[in-house]
């Protein structure tokens, strides 16, 4: 299940007890506060999660990949996003796609390691 | 702008919440956000954007000073894409306003 901003403002009533109107509020403030400080030019920092930054691209000739017709793409501004190292750590262990049931079995002896469902089929 | 910037800015605005309250919400939000993403799930919210976890297959690397091989694991990244909303607004900025000079940082 995906989270979304009715489960961030739920979160908050449940954690703080901050009325649930308000905590609705609150995290339509958060997410309009980053994208007002992305659009006025300002990089933004969120410790323990990541930063988000502003890349001007420059115009290139680009090409419909089904009809193989040429349209130029214009100069544009993205956003980009680096998760930091903190988050880095806490999701590079992730094990499954699925939540999969645990499986004692593991090649050799070092069990601690996590493995991708897909790649965990036998030879 | 920084996490405690963005504190104090969604504070200046609130007429209900004490700047605590806001506060402790906005690191309990981030902390929603990671742990979405390291049990798996993705993150969508709708004019901001998508997170999800893309997958890095394992491969062996080397270590650049040595030239040693090393194998590295199968890993999980995170990964965003900006929504619609988030998009147009940014880009439209384009050549209105410059993109400010950031502390040469890495994500913390």
């Amino acid at each position: 299940m995906a989270l979304t901003k009715a489960d961030m403002a739920e979160k908050l009533f449940e954690e703080f007890g901050i009325n649930k109107r308000e905590a609705k509020e609150l995290v339509e403030q958060f997410f309009e506060e980053i994208r007002t400080a992305l659009v006025s030019g300002q990089q933004v920092k969120l410790s323990g999660f990541g930063n988000f930054d502003l890349r001007d691209k420059r115009a290139r000739p680009g090409r419909n990949p089904k009809t193989g017709e040429e349209i130029p793409i214009e100069a544009r501004r993205v956003v980009t996003f680096h998760a930091g190292q903190k988050l880095k750590a806490r999701v590079e262990t992730y094990g499954g796609e699925q939540p999969t049931q645990e499986q004692p079995a593991g090649s050799g002896s070092s069990a601690a390691q996590t493995q991708h469902p897909l790649s965990d089929d036998t030879e | 702008m920084t996490k405690s910037e963005l504190i104090d800015r969604i504070a200046d605005k609130q007429s209900q919440l004490s700047y605590r309250d806001v506060e402790l919400s906005v690191k309990a939000l981030t902390d929603y956000m990671a742990r979405a993403l390291e049990t798996g799930n993705r993150i969508e919210i709708r004019g901001f954007g998508s997170f999800s976890l893309h997958y890095r297959a394992p491969r062996v690397g080397r270590n650049p000073k040595t030239g040693e091989s090393v194998s590295l694991a199968a890993k999980y990244v995170p990964h965003f894409k900006p929504g619609k909303e988030l998009r147009e607004r940014v880009n439209s900025s384009f050549g209105q306003v410059p993109i400010q000079p950031q502390s040469p940082s890495q994500p913390e």
